[in-house]
């Protein structure tokens, strides 16, 4: 009879200061190209080492660049009043009870890079529930789940190109990605603009949270004016009285907008 | 042409993370083809890694002009049941142009669509745990010959953009996200922001 090999033993993870060094070490990197005059990036390098599901994920060669003017691209789809309804952005109305958690608000503008609102336009979130877990079979985060909270809403931005959701603060949660790496509480966010270019999928995360330095996620934004742009705002005068807390995060598409686009639109 | 104004600073991309398959895929996602139409292609295939290995964990989104040309789209991808919101999917009628899939635990993914008009390609965008931004890419359908985009490449690089018809109305389309020692790296694109 054959004797069936042993498995391997996986690999030891890495130790939290193995992956901040990295990362203090990535930050360090992207600020001497820009002193040595290379332009400031404001989107993660693809090939991240501290986040480790980038290294066989990311292309080697470089992107090719289309300037085509014709390009299907710079058009893109479009959303209505058939694909939300009303309580898509109220996450903690999905269910006959209550989440648990502290109720927020979250709400903001989407622009393009020449600052007009991009409107009518779809908005998608999902996030963890206040404990840190998602409603998601593959999460095996030993907290509860909460039968009062799914964790995915929508929404169509309006004339000024605004957003907003009702919804409760998602708690941190640990993730396998080194020893003892947790995620700090974000919000998952997925953007359209006018064109398919300017498409954005992204996370907003909540002023102050003492896990930002040790998250090889948020840190893939070495550039540290960019990184601070995912970090939403608590804003006092959004804050409802005996019902929730406010907070603001406004968005920017990058990429062309759509080329049939009119000035003043 | 210059904008009187330094142009906004954009917000960074994070990756769609493990997570995303209970938000973002919508039943009938795939579904792209008016119900029935006789002109009706499938494209399909895996999503893979830099060890050639599948990935079970990428979202691919799908935008086209109609079989017309219209680059317009139209709503009602993610249509929703007004009594209890579930998404009960498209009218059958309307060609959105729009389509999104996640892949399957062997990295598979298909959808159902009509050729474009007017181009001879679908673009691809790519989500996946891991990638920290999203990819384009297109599926072109046919060679013509005089693409802009597939002229400018060498003939291994230009393979990976070209669809193998497998029978009849079913064309595959791998990517590959990273050379993997024998298969080429799929060509992912990038579309400058500003005057082209
Ligand atoms: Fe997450």
């Amino acid at each position: 009879m054959p004797t069936t090999p042993h498995p391997r033993p996986a690999a030891a993870p890495d130790a939290q200061e193995v992956i901040s060094a990295e990362i203090v070490q990535a930050r360090q990197a992207y600020a001497k190209t820009v002193e040595d005059g290379a332009p400031r990036r404001d989107h993660p390098d693809r090939d991240y080492p501290p986040y480790r599901s980038t290294t066989l994920r990311h292309p080697r060669r470089a992107l090719v660049t289309v300037s085509d003017p014709d390009a299907v691209e710079l058009s893109g789809p479009v959303f209505g009043v058939t694909d939300v309804t009303d309580l898509d952005s109220d996450l903690t109305r999905r269910h006959t009870g209550e989440p648990l958690g502290e109720r927020i608000q979250v709400t903001g503008r989407v622009l393009d890079r020449d600052g007009r609102p991009v409107r009518g336009q779809l908005v998608e979130i999902w996030q963890a529930n206040a404990s840190g877990r998602y409603g998601h079979q593959r999460d095996q985060h030993p907290a509860p789940l909460d039968p009062n909270f799914t964790g995915a809403g929508r929404c169509l931005t309006d004339d000024q190109g605004t957003y907003a959701f009702t919804t409760i603060k998602p708690g941190p949660y640990p993730w396998r990605n080194h020893d003892n790496a947790w995620r700090p509480a974000h919000i998952h966010f997925s953007l359209f603009g006018t064109a398919f270019t300017q498409r954005l999928v992204t996370q907003m995360y909540f002023p102050g949270d003492p896990l930002f330095p040790y998250d090889p996620i948020l840190q893939s934004v070495t550039d540290d004016a960019a990184r601070n742009r995912l970090v939403s705002t608590y804003d006092h005068d959004l804050s409802t009285p005996e019902w929730a807390l406010g907070y603001r995060w406004d968005i920017v598409l990058d990429g062309p907008a759509a080329t049939w686009i009119e000035e003043g639109r | 042409m210059s904008s009187p104004t330094e142009p906004l600073a954009p917000t960074p991309s994070q990756t769609v993370g493990p997570f995303y398959g209970f938000a973002l895929p919508f039943a009938g996602g795939g579904d792209m083809a008016p119900t029935g139409d006789p002109g009706t292609i499938t494209l399909h295939g895996n999503v893979y890694d830099g060890a050639g290995a599948p990935i079970p964990d990428a979202l691919l989104e799908f935008w086209q002009p109609g079989p017309g040309g219209s680059r317009a789209g139209a709503p009602g991808s993610l249509r929703r049941d007004q009594v209890d919101g579930t998404i009960i999917g498209r009218t059958g009628l309307d060609f959105t142009g729009f389509g999104r899939v996640g892949t399957d635990a062997d990295g598979h993914y298909a959808v159902r669509t009509v050729p474009p008009g007017g181009v001879p390609y679908i673009s691809v965008c790519v989500f996946a745990r891991g990638l920290l931004h999203h990819l384009f890419t297109r599926a072109y359908l046919t060679d013509p010959g005089a693409d802009p985009l597939l002229a400018s490449l060498p003939p291994d690089r230009r393979a990976t953009l070209l669809t193998t018809l497998e029978r009849d109305g079913v064309h595959r389309f791998d990517i590959r996200l990273q050379h993997d020692g024998t298969h080429e790296e799929t060509v992912f694109l990038a579309f400058p922001a500003g005057p082209a």
